[in-house]
């Protein structure tokens, strides 16, 4: 086996030293050995989106990231997004709205979407489209997460008037 | 899907990187985001040794203008040339890349040292004529675009040289257009068109690049079409009649995705299409 090799990566505000095989993903070190089951693996070949965390801020799919790019950088899974009494609103806007059936790409679709909004805070329909092109959803045929997405949109700009 | 076992380290210089990679051997690798890389390893394609990661050197990124040229260091992700819009076409070549999470990731040396005909920059590096820095353990050197992409998946670099740096001309005055055909929003083009246009004062055409992607091993120049162009009033009929000449002397593969026989016909329509938005 190849040297492992020490790593700190900050997850949800967390620092987590650990001792990883230099070919262990992203993906796997935050379910399989942080515990943080949200990010989910869908196709595996960067593709579905399922797997799409916040990696210095910016989202990416862990399952195309190796878990030592990320010694040194945060990583933000949507275990830290919000709390079931305090949801983020993407999870609202998901829940309102009905963004979601069997649920197994909601977190991808969320961590995606939470960097459309950082970089598009007021997007049109066509931008959330285009900006969630990297996420699959095979129940909901993507209105309703346009429209969950739409939801958030609007709360997190009213939010920052009133701040 | 796991890649096989390797090596890895992240030195913090140039210096100790090339070292690193050519002390590791034939089987090393330089890692920059990883996105054409990777998921080779994954699917156990490709299976190095070592890899080299980039992350910790430093004065690899950004993009600066100097000379009449951006300078854009080679771990330039495509998100920030997304986001510089000032660069033009290279802007919005680096827009439609995959999707944001690969864009957040994927730089532009990582894309052009993997020299996929399929990829996008390639072919806007072949458009704008641009040269690269290839830095290796005798120092760096320059290589032009046009003699950068050798066949497929190969290139001039050499097994222990990193790109350093990409140099795009700025093009004043040139408008430009891209157009990709794709299956799925996030795919690789079936055949993908970049075309940068020159004006001159009385409407004809001063200058034209055409570049193709997927229609060979390497991207490629359409010069015939370019050709039927250059010196012509730009006009729908100039335009469409030098389209028609886009896929001349290719030899496009056959994919899953496209016959040879249709990619010659959306390289003819992708080809009119860049040009119309280049003209405008």
């Amino acid at each position: 086996m190849s040297d492992e090799v020490a790593i700190s990566v900050t997850v949800n505000g967390q620092v987590e030293h650990v001792r990883v095989e230099p070919r262990l993903l992203l993906v796997h070190l935050l379910r399989d050995e942080l515990g943080l089951t949200g990010s989910h693996v869908g196709c595996d070949t960067s593709n579905c989106g399922a797997c799409t965390v916040q990696l210095d801020g910016q989202s990416c799919k862990s399952c195309t990231v190796l878990a030592v790019q990320a010694d040194g950088s945060e990583v933000k899974t949507i275990e830290g997004m919000g709390t079931e009494d305090d949801l983020h609103p993407l999870q609202e806007g998901f829940w309102a709205k009905h963004g979601l059936q069997c649920g197994y790409c909601t977190p991808g679709m969320i961590m995606a979407a939470a960097d459309l909004l950082e970089r598009t805070p007021n997007p049109t329909e066509e931008e959330i489209r285009h900006g969630l092109e990297g996420n699959l959803c095979r129940c909901t045929g993507y209105h309703n997460i346009v429209k969950a997405v739409q939801h958030a949109a609007t709360a997190m700009q009213s939010a920052e008037v009133s701040a | 899907m796991i890649p096989a076992e390797f090596d890895y380290v992240a030195p913090d210089t140039l210096q100790e990187a090339i070292a690193a990679r050519t002390a590791g051997g034939e089987d090393a690798k330089f890692l920059a985001g990883g996105h054409s890389l990777l998921p080779l390893m994954k699917l156990r394609l490709a299976a190095p040794t070592l890899l080299v990661d980039l992350r910790k050197v430093p004065g690899l990124s950004g993009v600066t203008r100097e000379n009449g040229h951006w300078r854009i260091g080679a771990m330039t992700r495509h998100a920030v040339l997304q986001d510089s819009h000032e660069l033009g076409a290279i802007s919005t070549v680096a827009a439609g890349i995959a999707d944001q999470q690969i864009r957040n990731r994927g730089t532009i040396g990582g894309s052009l040292a993997h020299g996929d005909p399929a990829s996008d920059l390639t072919t806007a590096f072949l458009a704008y004529e641009g040269t690269l820095t290839a830095t290796g353990p005798d120092g760096p050197r320059e290589v032009a675009a046009t003699e950068f992409f050798q066949d497929y998946l190969t290139t001039a670099l050499a097994e222990d040289e990193v790109i350093t740096e990409v140099r795009m001309p700025r093009l004043e005055g040139y408008g430009y257009g891209y157009e990709k055909f794709t299956r799925r929003a996030e795919d690789w083009a079936m055949v993908g068109v970049v075309a940068l246009v020159k004006q001159a004062d009385d409407g004809t055409c001063e200058d034209v690049r055409i570049a193709m992607t997927n229609m060979g091993s390497t991207p490629l120049r359409a010069r015939a079409a370019e050709d039927a162009l250059r010196g012509r009033p730009l006009d729908a009929g100039s335009i469409a009649e030098a389209a028609g000449h886009a896929a001349d002397g290719t030899d496009p593969p056959a994919d899953r995705n496209a016959s040879e026989a249709y990619k010659r016909h959306l390289a003819q329509v992708m080809t009119r299409r860049a040009l119309t938005s280049a003209t405008k």
